[in-house]
């Protein structure tokens, strides 16, 4: 103590000017800054932490949304997936059910054209005999007709006789 | 490792300057050791003119880097060499002169005068140091603060310290209306005194020791042609507990401490209240800037201190507890800050107090049942120990802000005169400039001590301001406590 008093320790001594205007100078910053400074930031503060959990929040079910909308993309995926391979089973089938219908169409068309040719080929091979028996019977007729008129100077027993084994020509 | 050995060569280059300072006051051996030194370093430094310009560039050096300017110039040798010449070229106030060498004489009213700074006192000049003034004093420079007096049972006396012409020591020269400067802090004159300027002459007020009450007590006087007059200190409220008491006049001035308070209060809130408009015009972006300096600070404060002690309650109590951390925090800092006079604000009892008196009386105005009811009617207790627990708990109400008061007090107080003793090491092994050797030796020693010190003292800085507002914040909180479950 007798230190301190011979040195004076000021500091210690509680000085009412000093704590006046401590007081003054204190409420006066405090009520300013109150005002002013720090409950606006504070409250800037809390908005933008509560911005920032709220966005949180949001990623987060945006996040959820993704999974389960790739889930579903997934899913559609492999029904698209089925659809097509069906599809194609089904075009396969087709194709092979139309080429077979074209084969026995074709079959039974070339069996049609065969048949009428047959025909045709009968007709006309008929026809061409009929010709040809009378072609050859004028031929007979005429080779006999120089014969026996060279024999027999119109012979009528002849004749008829000649025109009866004509007729009696069959042919096959 | 590059860092710290340019930081100890400005530290080094400090404690050199404030040793040369000192060196100079003693005789002119000492000085011729210091000039070869001078010569060695390459100072331009002639000793053979010490006026206030040459004092004022070589100082330079030091006070661009030091926060010890405060304290190495008021107690250097320069101004005590520019006195005396003054003196002897005026030839006027001869009984207030001393020579050189001398460290005493006998004054005009018959008291012996010592030069109470010839001889290094590191107690002395910490205490200097750490002491509230009337003058605001940055390296050579004196600013004159306003000065309001209010002499007890008389008028208010208003006008600038300017009026004293104080030396460097914060001694006036002149006393006006009857109040005078020394150690840079107004005293008044007792007894019949003319009013308005007196002239006194340099060193014209001085200490003589007193036994009062069987106490040794320093009696200030000043001698005017021939007639002593008793010179008394300000009025202070410690009822003589620590030397103090009401004496006639009570100081109301504008000191360094409160210009210091006004300062960083202004500072602070054109920082914050930039930094309030920054979250208005950048809502929804990030910060930016000193923005994003003192949010995570801010944050700190809500996030570790209000909301955990506070609960839910914690918005009404975070102005209090932000503006309380950057006030304590602003002005340790500023108090460090070299350039700056090294005022200790924090480090006085008078601004701890009202911070105290502040967080008492929010705690107990928003005090619930429960609060009062602990203190006074503690419940699950039989009676007898009631009576020993109420006046515990009672009294633990006024001990909680006190121990608030004297931690930050201790603290930053004890913070400055380590730094100002680690200084003053110096001059105790230098032997005043005796043994130049031992003083340079030291300066290293001091340099290395010094830089610790000050690093500590950052942190400190910090440390109190956390603690005062978390032990506030606790105080407050238990005031505020819901209980709803009872032993």
């Amino acid at each position: 103590m007798l230190f301190i008093q011979l040195l004076d320790f000021s500091p210690i001594k509680p000085d009412l000017g000093l704590i006046l205007w401590t007081s003054v100078i204190f409420l006066l910053f405090l009520f300013m800054m109150s005002k002013m400074a720090f409950k606006p930031i504070a409250n800037a503060l809390r908005s933008r932490e509560n911005d920032i959990q709220s966005s949180l929040d949001e990623a987060k079910k945006a996040k959820a949304e993704m999974a389960s909308m790739k889930a579903e993309n997934e899913k559609l995926l492999v029904e698209a997936r089925e659809e097509r391979a069906a599809m194609l089973k089904d075009a396969k089938e087709a194709k092979s059910q139309i080429i077979s219908e074209a084969k026995t169409n074709a079959k039974l068309e070339a069996n049609k054209i065969l048949e009428s040719a047959k025909v045709e080929i009968v007709n006309q091979k008929n026809a061409a005999m009929v010709e040809m028996k009378n072609q050859v019977g004028s031929m007979a007729l005429d080779i006999a007709e120089k014969v026996i008129k060279k024999e027999l100077q119109n012979d009528a027993a002849h004749q008829s006789f000649v025109n009866t084994l004509v007729s009696e020509i069959k042919l096959n | 490792m590059k860092n710290f050995c340019v930081l100890f060569f400005l530290f080094f280059f400090v404690n050199v300057s404030f040793a040369q300072n000192h060196d100079l006051k003693r005789g002119d051996n000492a000085k011729q050791q210091l000039q070869k030194v001078d010569s060695h370093k390459g100072h331009n430094h002639a000793l053979g003119d010490h006026s206030g310009h040459d004092h004022g560039g070589h100082d330079h050096s030091g006070h661009d880097h030091s926060g010890h300017d405060h304290s190495g110039h008021d107690h250097s040798g320069h101004d005590h060499a520019k006195s005396n010449k003054k003196n002897h070229q005026k030839g006027a106030h001869s009984d207030h002169g001393h020579d050189q060498g001398h460290h005493s004489h006998v004054n005009a009213c018959g008291d012996e005068i010592h030069d109470h700074s010839a001889v290094f006192n590191p107690g002395a000049v910490a205490f200097h140091h750490i002491s509230d003034h009337n003058v605001y004093s940055i390296g050579p420079l004196q600013f004159s603060l306003p000065c309001i007096l209010y002499t007890h049972g008389g008028g208010v006396d208003f006008f600038s310290s300017g009026r004293f012409d104080a030396d460097y020591h914060g001694i006036g020269r002149k006393a006006y209306n009857g109040y005078v400067l020394y150690e840079g802090q107004v005293k008044k004159i007792l007894g019949d005194f003319p009013s308005g300027e007196v002239e006194l002459g340099d060193h014209a007020i001085y200490a003589v020791e007193t036994e009062v009450d069987g106490k040794k007590k320093d009696k200030f006087y000043t001698c005017l042609n021939g007639t002593k007059h008793e010179i008394v200190s300000k009025s202070t409220l410690d009822a003589g507990l620590f030397g103090g008491g009401i004496t006639t006049f009570t100081d109301f001035s504008l000191t360094k401490n409160v210009v210091s308070m006004l300062i960083v209060c202004l500072f602070l809130f054109f920082m914050f209240r930039s930094i309030a408009k920054a979250y208005k015009t950048r809502e929804g972006q990030a910060p930016k800037g000193v923005q994003s300096l003192m949010e995570p600070i801010i944050v700190f404060i809500q996030d570790e201190v209000a909301k955990p002690i506070l609960g839910d309650k914690y918005m009404r109590f975070l102005p209090l507890l932000l503006t309380l951390f950057f006030f304590i925090l602003g002005l340790n800092l500023f108090g460090q800050v070299p350039f700056f006079g090294g005022s200790n604000v924090t480090g006085n009892l008078s601004v701890t107090l009202v911070l105290a008196v502040i967080a008492f009386v929010v705690t107990n105005v928003n005090g619930n049942k429960d609060y009062f009811k602990h203190i006074f009617n503690m419940p699950g207790l039989p009676g007898w120990v009631k009576t020993i627990v109420t006046p515990v708990e009672f009294m633990g109400m006024f001990i909680k802000p006190l121990t608030l008061m004297l931690r930050l007090f201790g603290n930053i107080t004890a913070g400055h005169m380590v730094i100002v003793i680690f200084v003053g090491l110096i001059f105790i092994f230098g032997q005043n400039g005796a043994n130049a050797i031992a003083g340079w030796g030291t300066a290293i020693v001091s340099t290395l001590l010094t830089l610790f010190m000050m690093s500590i003292e950052l942190l400190v800085a910090f440390i109190q301001a956390y603690v005062f507002t978390l032990l506030t914040a606790s105080y407050i909180g238990s005031a505020v406590e819901e209980h709803d479950d009872h032993h």
